[in-house]
């Protein structure tokens, strides 16, 4: 039987570039083979941070509100924004509370600090490790494939505009080679004083 | 004690027992040494962290901060390596600020393993403590079930067969800091190059009386080469069917608060005559 | 020991190794036992046809569980040359699985291939020698060889031509695959380096109107530089590859083999 983070299928990807860092995800929502949904985003911006979420839908829906719930905190007790890396460690924390009982989600970070001006970027596994990469971060069902795509195409210091295709490319050459993902895209780019949102023409099979 | 949250635990039990697979941690398939030497002591590790046969991260930190003087390196399930060090360092300093002393590595050691143990080893924590406090120099392991040891050489990890081979040919008694530091590096190599579940860097950590010293990538073998072609795409090169612009100006909309005139026109509640 | 030593493949029960399971006991004393023939060797193969030519490639390593055999086993071999190193070849094999059952189908294919040549007096047609491949897998239906196999060479127009095989024999003729431990992460590469798949012509359109970019015939260099930047990437990310890469290529002047080394973490 399939495990739960594969029943409804779905990838998300993260990349940094020169000044600017990106975040990617499919729109997919099925039930096994069955596609019930082509318009599932699994992006969700927290201020100017953002954070991709594949996995168990129902987890999905949770762990999204949980953490703008306890981003919306922070904000009133703190009077200022969350950092990337704050989130990134309030994120680990709360999947970790639930050591035994985990939820069924792969997170994905990606935003700017704005206090340092740096790129950020970082995955988790279900129970909160971070993994705190350079170059690129992957989850979902299409994560080898994403893995494969993300190392092939990426380089360094790419501008937000390459950074824009390469993201793309990997994304969607990835889902296409993934019976639980794909359905079109949306794609986001972060820069310091801007975020593009786009979305792509995908397969729709 | 941390308060884990179990409330996810009926469900994720029942979908288990339908054939559920549970889910796949990052783990740190890992090699982990310890050796001391006159005077000090000094941990290494490798820094692939993996997910079944796939590198989830290409370089990880598996040298955990306890206290100044006294350092973990971690195998097992990487999140557990990560809170359990975290949770006892965060204790260990309580203890040590409410007892007035330096904290030692058998207080250390002990808080692990009673941790461990009381989990019965579903914390998938293996451990290497290492340090110097003012009894001298300590050197342990900490299994997930809470077992310990106590050597002049340790290895833990699926490269631990691998390394130890290294120190069982080339450790000698009164081993200097220099030699023990290329011991220790060459037994994490013999681990990176033969057992798949370690790979990439090599980090160690020497921790003397007077100080502490961490080389993060202290070797770095395996730097991948230039790629033989550029794979930047022209621009315009994928299929964009809609897209939105948002400035930063215009996010500061999205999150400030705006203050509410009372009793603004049209406002007003509705009140019964 | 098995608990103590959790994190150890070994005793995990991980990989599958023959004789594996412990014999499970009923009530009654009636004892099970199972034999599991079968192991996974790990790495991984990919296949490229050119114009003129075809490029089978395959990484050196070969695993059991997190240990490694040996850092040189070829997966691509030359099938139905004059002796046993293949001299005069036009024809090339890679098989990628279990590698003991991958060396007897290359044997087994290797002497098929001879003795059609010495029965018929002229070399085999890839095309023959793809569907004779096809039914060798087939007459193993239900105990199957557990490989992933893909056979390269030039049709009867010169072109290149590359098959591939699932364990049980069905297959077709393809322009490029991979195949493998590592086959999910190059496959979606290639899709988009090979077949231009979600390229499109800039500014020749709007959304949905936009040109699809047009395939081009790779040249030679460009695949072999292609192949190796797949395999490299392949190494960072999947831990039963690496080594060495070996390449065979396929033109019309015979086969030539290329061997470079790869990571050995």
């Amino acid at each position: 039987m399939s495990s739960p983070f594969s029943i409804n299928g779905g990838a998300c990807v993260a990349m940094v570039g020169k000044d600017c860092v990106a975040i990617a995800c499919d729109l997919r929502l099925g039930l096994q083979s069955l596609t019930v949904s082509n318009n599932f985003p699994k992006i969700f911006p927290y201020g100017d941070v953002y954070l991709g979420l594949t996995g168990l839908a129902t987890d999905v829906a949770t762990v999204s509100d949980l953490l703008r719930y306890k981003v919306n905190l922070y904000r009133l007790r703190e009077e200022r924004a969350i950092s990337p890396q704050t989130l990134a460690n309030l994120v680990s924390s709360s999947l970790y509370e639930r050591r035994f009982g985990p939820f069924f989600v792969s997170p994905v970070i990606a935003g700017i600090n704005h206090t340092t001006g740096k790129p950020f970027i970082c995955g988790f596994d279900s129970i909160g490790c971070i993994d705190f990469a350079k170059d690129f971060i992957v989850s979902g069902t299409a994560s080898d494939q994403l893995f494969g795509t993300c190392e092939g195409l990426w380089e360094p210091d790419l501008a937000p505009e390459d950074l824009f295709e390469t993201i793309s490319q990997a994304l969607l050459n990835a889902v296409d080679r993934d019976a639980l993902s794909g359905w079109g895209a949306h794609v986001y780019i972060i820069e310091k004083d801007k975020v593009t949102k786009r979305l792509l023409k995908g397969r729709q099979d | 004690m941390p308060g884990f949250d179990f409330s996810n635990h009926a469900r994720n039990a029942a979908l288990h027992a339908q054939g559920f697979p549970l889910p796949k941690a990052t783990s740190t398939g890992t090699t982990i040494v310890g050796c001391i030497f006159d005077g000090g002591v000094v941990i290494a590790a490798d820094t692939r962290a993996t997910s079944g046969p796939i590198v989830a991260d290409k370089n990880c930190e598996k040298l955990h901060y306890i206290s100044p003087q006294i350092w973990c390196a971690g195998a097992g399930t990487a999140a557990d390596t990560e809170f359990t060090t975290a949770l006892i360092s965060s204790q260990l300093e309580l203890h040590a600020l409410s007892t007035g002393r330096n904290p030692r590595v058998v207080t250390c050691m002990t808080m692990l393993k009673q941790h461990l143990f009381q989990h019965q080893g579903h914390i998938g924590a293996y451990l290497v403590v290492a340090g110097v406090d003012p009894t001298g120099v300590g050197l342990f392991t900490v299994h997930a079930h809470g077992s310990t040891d106590k050597l002049p050489y340790v290895t833990m990890g699926s490269g631990s067969l691998a390394a130890m081979s290294v120190f069982e040919t080339q450790w000698k008694s009164n081993i200097d800091r220099e030699g023990a530091i290329k011991l220790a590096a060459d037994a994490i190599q013999a681990g990176i190059f033969n057992d798949l579940g370690s790979g990439s860097n090599v980090d160690v950590c020497v921790i003397t009386k007077e100080k502490t010293t961490l080389m993060r990538n202290y070797i770095r073998p395996n730097e991948r080469e230039r790629k033989q072609r550029s794979y930047v795409f022209k621009r315009g090169t994928t299929a964009v069917l809609r897209e939105k612009v948002v400035e930063r100006v215009d996010i500061g909309k999205y999150v400030t608060v705006h203050e509410v005139p009372l009793e603004a026109e049209g406002e007003k509640m509705e009140v019964d005559a | 020991m098995a608990a103590l030593f959790g994190q150890d493949a070994l005793t995990d029960n991980g990989p599958g190794y023959a004789f594996s399971q412990a014999p499970s006991s009923a009530a009654g004393g009636i004892r099970e036992r199972s034999f599991y023939p079968y192991t996974d060797n790990g790495g991984s193969t990919l296949g490229i046809a050119g114009e003129d030519f075809t490029i089978l490639a395959g990484d050196t390593r070969s695993t059991s569980g997190y240990n490694i055999n040996t850092r040189y086993a070829p997966k691509v071999f030359k099938i139905g040359g004059d002796d046993s190193e293949g001299t005069n070849a036009t024809i090339i094999l890679s098989v990628v699985g279990f590698a003991a059952d991958g060396q007897i189908l290359k044997e087994r294919l290797d002497t098929i291939v001879k003795m059609y040549r010495y029965q018929h007096g002229k070399p085999m047609s890839v095309k023959a020698c793809a569907q004779r491949l096809s039914t060798i897998l087939y007459g193993k239906r239900f105990f199957p060889y557990y490989v992933h196999a893909i056979l390269g060479g030039l049709d009867e127009e010169g072109k290149g031509a590359l098959y591939s095989y699932d364990p049980v024999g069905s297959y077709e003729r393809e322009q490029c695959r991979a195949g493998g431990a590592a086959a999910s992460l190059i496959m979606p590469f290639l899709d988009n380096q090979v077949n231009f798949k979600n390229q499109y012509v800039p500014e020749s359109g709007e959304g949905h109107a936009l040109q699809e970019r047009p395939r081009v015939p790779l040249k030679r260099k460009e695949t072999e530089e292609l192949v190796r930047d797949a395999f490299t990437s392949a190494v960072e990310r999947h831990i039963e590859v690496g080594d060495g890469l070996q390449m065979l290529v396929v033109t019309k002047d015979g086969v030539e083999e290329i061997y470079s080394p790869l990571k050995r973490d």
